[in-house]
């Protein structure tokens, strides 16, 4: 298949790089044992109703996911350093399917972060009904799609040697006022922020085990009106980036 | 796509301007260039000639201000989509944690009618290295693997940007005998460099540009004859200046230090005449003019600033 000849090109490529795979993966492995695991009998963490395991598990899922997705657009950066965005441009492959390709390996990595916190997360006794789970998952999914639109606009604005402490930046403080680190509560500036947050309705992902439903409507609504904002920047800066070689 | 086309490449009256910051770069300053199907055309002329910018156009990657540009008879970005050019552009790194053959793979399985990769890497000359990470590479080794790139597609048209920049001499012999192997199927191929020795070894025709102009377009023997001034070099301390600049062949004499510098037209003559007049002359050198003193020649362009780039880009 032509069209996917790319995509794979790309997951081969960046699940070769062990570098990039163990600190991906490894980081938020090592930060979820050291949070989670001195305080895993702790069930109604801060109030919130839902256990420290829990918590953390999926506030670190967030933290390594959003990283993976816009690490994988960012680095767009780096192939239009090189000249490789360049080489491409004059060959039949589109460019939706080069972003495709960003996209997939971002969701890839995304995905090797969630089934390693989920493992490591029922190690330290996360127990869901099979239903939540899925539910929880989709929600995760559905909450990165703004942050791979985000990777590609990225990828067009910084430059190679920027994107290193850009992406790591922009994701720690994401992370802290999203509720990563502890729960925002249901009031206050902080909480009042977050909730025009994608990230924040990552982290609140967590909350399908209190049942029902983990997102409100404001939290689709923030989602998607991201998703489409970032998109249309992303575009912006992929034809200005285009137009002037 | 019209296959009884005989036009490769067509550029009609093309210009392009950059403005960046307030300056102004004339950078193609309206070009005429026609190109026939199975030539192969050296575009010849020092950095900041418009080459790149010509070659930019030619592949649809930009358009022109005014003017028109064609590739095998339709809009460049037609003829790039289905997969009818190949391109090795100037460019920094080789993508990395790939194999050369991995790379030349995926490049293949873009195209409709790749070569076989095992091919495409023997003509590069890069069959050793194939199993190499990316990374690994030297430099010469990382240009012949982007000249396999622009092999795979087996595409019609070849258009190569200043390809031999960074091999060193056997690797671009060997570069140029993939080259003209290619030519031999009958390709077009178009390539931009600034050494008037390779226009002149490896291509049908050359078009000389500079100042974003094109000054002279023939036949390489042609165009070596107008611009194939040469030095001749020697240590000769004592010589008098008049004297040498009245030897047969030459046109001036001029003296660094202990050496003299003759510019020749018939530097045979001169080389005999010097030889036999100075049999203490010693240390002697021939060599063919740089490009810069040749587009003075042709240009009557005097300008310090040009003279200064086109220097910077021999060296």
């Amino acid at each position: 298949m032509r069209a996917f000849a790319y995509t794979r090109f790309e997951l081969v490529r960046t699940f070769r790089n062990r570098r990039l795979l163990a600190f991906s993966l490894g980081f938020p492995l090592i930060l979820f044992f050291i949070i989670a695991a001195p305080n895993r009998n702790e069930h109604n963490f801060n109030g919130s109703g839902i256990s420290i395991p829990l918590y953390y598990m999926v506030g670190l899922v967030a933290f390594g996911a959003m990283s993976a997705l816009i690490s994988s657009g960012a680095r767009i950066a780096t192939e239009r350093t090189d000249g490789w965005t360049r080489q491409l441009r004059v060959t039949p492959l589109k460019t939706t399917a080069y972003f495709r390709a960003k996209v997939v390996t971002g969701y890839a990595m995304a995905g090797a972060t969630i089934v390693v916190l989920y493992g490591s997360g029922i190690a330290l006794g996360v127990s869901l009904g099979a239903g939540r789970w899925l539910e929880m998952t989709g929600l995760i999914l559905v909450a990165l799609v703004p942050f791979a639109a985000l990777g590609i606009l990225l990828g067009h604005l910084l430059t190679a040697d920027s994107i290193g402490p850009a992406i790591g930046g922009l994701v720690s403080l994401l992370a802290l006022v999203s509720g990563t680190w502890f729960p925002l509560g249901s009031h206050g500036f902080l909480h009042d922020i977050a909730q025009f947050l994608p990230s924040y309705w990552l982290v609140q992902a967590s909350h399908v085990s209190l049942g029902g439903h983990a997102w409100t409507a404001g939290g689709w609504i923030v989602v998607a009106a991201w998703t489409v904002v970032l998109a249309i920047l992303a575009r912006f800066a992929y034809l200005r980036d285009t137009a002037r070689v | 796509m019209k296959i009884d086309n005989p036009i490769g490449v067509e550029l009609r009256g093309a210009a392009k301007t950059y403005r960046n910051a307030g300056t102004v770069v004339h950078a193609v300053r309206g070009i005429d260039v026609s190109i026939e199907r199975g030539e192969t055309v050296a575009l010849l002329g020092p950095n900041g000639a418009g080459k790149s910018t010509t070659i930019d156009m030619v592949l649809g990657l930009i358009s022109p201000d005014s003017g028109a540009v064609s590739l095998l008879g339709g809009p460049p970005k037609e003829a790039v989509a289905r997969g009818m050019v190949g391109t090795m552009l100037q460019s920094g790194a080789l993508i990395r944690d790939v194999t050369p053959r991995e790379l030349i793979a995926m490049m293949a399985a873009l195209h409709p009618h790749p070569l076989d990769v095992d091919e495409a890497l023997k003509l590069a000359g890069i069959t050793e290295v194939a199993g190499r990470r990316t990374q690994k590479l030297s430099g010469g080794q990382a240009q012949r693997v982007r000249f396999a790139l622009a092999l795979v597609p087996d595409p019609p048209v070849l258009i190569l940007d200043e390809p031999t920049v960074g091999m060193d001499v056997e690797a671009r012999r060997a570069f140029w005998l993939s080259v003209r192997a290619f030519a031999a199927r009958g390709k077009t191929i178009i390539f931009a460099t600034h050494y008037l020795e390779e226009a002149d070894a490896y291509a049908d025709r050359a078009v000389l540009m500079a100042h974003g102009r094109i000054v002279a377009d023939g036949p390489t023997s042609e165009i070596r004859a107008r611009v194939g001034t040469r030095t001749i070099r020697a240590t000769l301390p004592d010589a008098d200046l008049t004297a040498l600049a009245a030897l047969p062949g030459v046109t001036t004499a001029d003296r660094r230090g202990e050496a003299i510098v003759l510019i020749c037209t018939d530097s045979d003559a001169a080389i005999r005449a010097l030889v036999e007049t100075y049999p203490d002359a010693r240390d002697m050198e021939i060599a063919s003019a740089g490009l810069e003193d040749a587009f003075i020649e042709l240009t009557g362009d005097r300008d310090e600033a040009t003279a200064a780039e086109g220097r910077e880009a021999l060296v």
